[in-house]
């Protein structure tokens, strides 16, 4: 089945560490469904890593698809817009699935999705041009992080960029979104890469997929053939080859250094539904307002990828997926590995959220917590090349120092430590307890 | 709503969410999957690796190799759970390292112990060395061994009472033996590697299946091997720390034997090398954590062990070399720490730079 096809690359250098995860990708033939009958959607203003944007609207006021209700003026912040059409409800304080309380601004469907105007393609001219068109999309990162993209291209001068990454490893379980994206938008893929290559005066672009996702690296080489300077990459699937860091190691074979960004060794990575999206905003000028979400897990009666309007109430999409079969024990948005669980489905999707997931409590097994036997599967894993054993006996021991020695903040916290303990030690939570511990005693992390 | 966070406590904020918290889903952080390793299965795959070497000790030693056995297995059971429940500590048996290391603690003990020592073994290991330092995990030597190494100090002849293979169907076999370690020492220090000399040795086709004196589990090699596969093919344990502490002291010892195949191979094939460098030096507690680390804690072992066994008092050094080690592996770990990803020194960053 994995025999090697023509074009295709091979990875540049294997990084160490790293996990065996299920992938459980039963959405991945789902194409995705559009959700109809939104009622209400809630937009928090802060959905990316950044300044928090405030409303331009009040309440009453009547709004269409695509127009603006949230900016700032701040470079590290991204605007937002109303995903629906319908009138403003309310502008408050709402909580986000992580616990964040951030304002909102609630729209009441008038059931029409009208789009607030016609749309018309920006005018992009000069790297300038296209950076603003970016932040003007409402674009942070799709993937699951929320960086501002406007933010992640615009390289400063002296870092001299030579190769864009797509990032379509999505190596968490169950999240198929990135792969439907590779199939069902593939043109608009190939040619966002283009766009950003052109713009930004990069040389080379490598779509990175794992090779669990024979069919995407089939459409997307073929698509990719045409233009020289675009190679499609077929990666090991382990996890977590989609981080940052790892997937610039394996495409290029170059290390991106502690507290360094890929931009340090030449690189941008971006993500491969961002990138999409890139293209088609460019063509035609809608703003981000919906997204593609892979709603999962044993507790959803009918598993699939749904596109949903930003804002729309957790609880809306999984009657929209058929509902519970029984009440859930585990919800999660995003992946299984570096997901937030919820509390309750009254949260609203964000613009960074790939999944739903549901779980009953007969097939989450919960493995009770044991003492340490330092068999050292956690160091094994790292793919930080960190010990999460000592760090986890620091935090308890409450030591800033040893902390900063152990590099506790080159930790990305990918979780394949905690997922590898067989003492199911919670060693992400411990590990970000101990950054805590290092900023508290106003020492820097390195 | 406006409520800052930390002035409600979390269940007073669920309550007035929800109302009823029963049906809530569970909130925790990331990861939500794990892995189907357990400590209680890494257990279970050791008594699987160990279930060779019990055989063999039966199939040599008698029907006592199995009564000493279960009775230090039970020893250090009792004691484990008797020692959790005086601390008021959560019982710890079902991880199953107290039935490993009765295991062990049987392996390294002579067929003709007085049974009413075993228990005093067991009780060492499992209630000093483990429960007092704070259980699985936490004890700085291997529990197994310190057991053996006071029963050797305190009951030397007990300890070293050797006798031969028991004969099935024909009752024990009472007459004492040498162990082969004694006669090697003597080779070594009259100098003399001829053939002649390894006259009274048994062959090594025999240490191989373990028809010489010795511990329990410690004779037959083929049993060990076979463990140390499983062992291996489970992703248990590393490879380094077997390989390469059998490596060192196989290297040195045709070093010391001046070229003499026949003293090497009698060398690794006897006393408790095979044994503790499969089963004792590979604890996870006590020996370090990385593979750099490993290295050079199996080298340290195969050092000390060859030395203690030409110019030692004792003919035996496995134990002492091991338990040398567990002590250092806290500083070995230390001296081993990984870099984290992606670094690299300050110099090469300026190399680099002039390139």
């Amino acid at each position: 089945m994995k025999e090697k096809m023509l074009g295709v690359l091979s990875p540049a250098s294997r990084a160490k560490g790293g996990v065996r995860v299920p992938h459980h990708k039963n959405t991945q033939d789902c194409e995705a469904v559009r959700f109809v009958g939104v009622e209400t959607v809630v937009l928090p203003m802060l959905q990316h890593i950044g300044a928090p944007c405030s409303p331009v609207v009040s309440v009453g006021d009547t709004v269409g698809i695509g127009q603006l209700i949230g900016d700032s003026d701040k470079y590290m912040s991204v605007p937002i817009f109303a995903s629906v059409s319908g009138v403003v409800s309310a502008i408050g304080i709402v909580q986000t699935a992580p616990g964040k309380r951030v304002e909102a601004v609630t729209i009441k469907s008038d059931g029409e999705m009208r789009p607030y105007c016609e749309f018309s393609p920006p005018t992009v001219n000069s790297r300038e041009d296209f950076l603003k068109a970016v932040r003007n999309s409402g674009l942070s990162g799709l993937g699951g992080a929320g960086f501002p993209t406007h933010v992640k291209l615009n390289v400063p001068p002296e870092k001299k960029i030579d190769t864009l990454i797509i990032n379509a490893a999505e190596c968490e379980p169950y999240i198929t979104v990135d792969y439907r994206e590779c199939i069902e938008n593939s043109e608009h893929v190939i040619s966002g890469t283009k766009l950003i290559l052109k713009h930004l005066g990069i040389e080379n672009a490598i779509i990175a997929v794992e090779d669990n996702k024979p069919k995407a690296i089939e459409v997307l080489s073929k698509l990719a053939e045409k233009g020289k300077n675009i190679k499609v990459m077929s990666l090991k699937s382990k996890y977590p080859q989609g981080a940052e860091k790892m997937i610039v190691c394996s495409a290029t074979g170059r290390k991106v250094p502690p507290g360094k960004l890929p931009m340090d060794v030449g690189c941008i990575v971006i993500n491969v539904a961002s990138v999409s999206f890139i293209d088609r905003y460019i063509k035609t000028g809608k703003p981000l307002v919906s997204r593609t979400i892979t709603v999962d897990g044993s507790a959803i009666r009918h598993p699939q990828n749904v596109r949903v309007p930003i804002g729309t109430k957790i609880k809306d999409i999984i009657d929209f997926c058929g509902g519970f079969t029984e009440p859930p024990f585990k919800m999660i948005t995003g992946g299984p590995l570096m997901g937030t669980a919820l509390l309750n489905t009254d949260a609203p999707i964000l613009k960074t959220y790939s999944a739903v997931l549901a779980f009953t409590k007969g097939s989450y097994k919960v493995k009770p917590e044991r003492d340490c036997i330092r068999c050292g599967r956690c160091a094994f894993v790292c793919p930080m090349h960190l010990v999460p054993t000592d760090i986890e006996r620091y935090v308890l021991a409450r030591d800033p120092e040893k902390l900063i020695k152990s590099n506790v903040g080159a930790c990305m916290e990918c979780g394949s430590c905690a997922f590898a303990c067989p003492s199911g030690k919670a060693l992400v939570q411990y590990i970000i307890l101990g950054k805590d511990i290092v900023r508290e005693a106003g020492l820097k992390n390195e | 709503m406006n409520k800052k966070p930390g002035n409600t406590s979390v269940k007073e904020e669920l309550r007035l969410m929800n109302g009823d918290e029963s049906h809530l889903p569970t909130v925790s952080a990331s990861p939500h999957i794990r892995s189907h390793d357990t400590t209680t299965g890494i257990m279970l795959d050791v008594i699987v690796a160990l279930i060779p070497s019990l055989i063999a000790a039966v199939a040599l030693f008698g029907p006592r190799a199995f009564a000493v056995t279960a009775i230090s297995v039970l020893s250090c059971m009792l004691f484990e759970y008797i020692a959790r429940k005086a601390m008021k500590r959560q019982n710890t048996l079902g991880d199953l390292s107290a039935v490993v290391t009765g295991i062990l603690l049987a392996f390294n003990l002579p067929s003709a112990i007085p049974l009413w020592m075993v228990p005093v073994g067991a009780f060492i290991a499992i209630v000093i060395v483990k429960q007092f330092f704070g259980g699985i995990g936490q004890n700085f030597v291997n529990p197994a061994l310190i057991g053996r190494i006071i029963l050797m100090v305190s009951f030397p002849t007990a300890m070293s009472t050797w006798i031969g293979n028991y004969v099935w169907g024909g009752g024990a076999d009472a007459v004492t033996s040498a162990t082969p370690l004694a006669s090697l020492a003597t080779i070594f220090d009259g100098n003399d590697f001829s053939d002649a000399s390894f006259a009274q040795l048994p062959s090594n086709l025999q240490m191989l299946f373990g028809q010489t004196g010795g511990c329990l589990g410690e004779t037959c090699a083929i049993a060990i091997i076979l463990g140390m596969i499983y062992l291996i093919a489970r992703r248990v344990i590393s490879p380094i720390i077997p390989f390469v502490y059998v490596g060192t002291v196989a290297l040195i010892m045709l070093i010391a034997g001046c070229g003499s195949i026949r003293f090497m191979t009698a060398q690794l094939l006897s006393g408790g090398l095979l044994l503790g460098a499969v089963f004792m030096a590979t604890d996870y507690t006590t020996s370090p954590i990385n593979s750099k680390g490993k290295l050079i804690f199996a080298i340290g072992c195969g050092l000390f062990t060859s030395v203690i066994r030409l110019y030692g008092s004792f003919p035996e050094g496995v134990s002492f070399s091991i338990i040398l080690m567990n002590i250092l592996s806290p500083l070995i770990d230390l001296a081993t720490k990984p870099k984290p990803f992606g670094y690299f020194k300050e110099k090469k960053e300026k190399k680099e730079a002039d390139a």
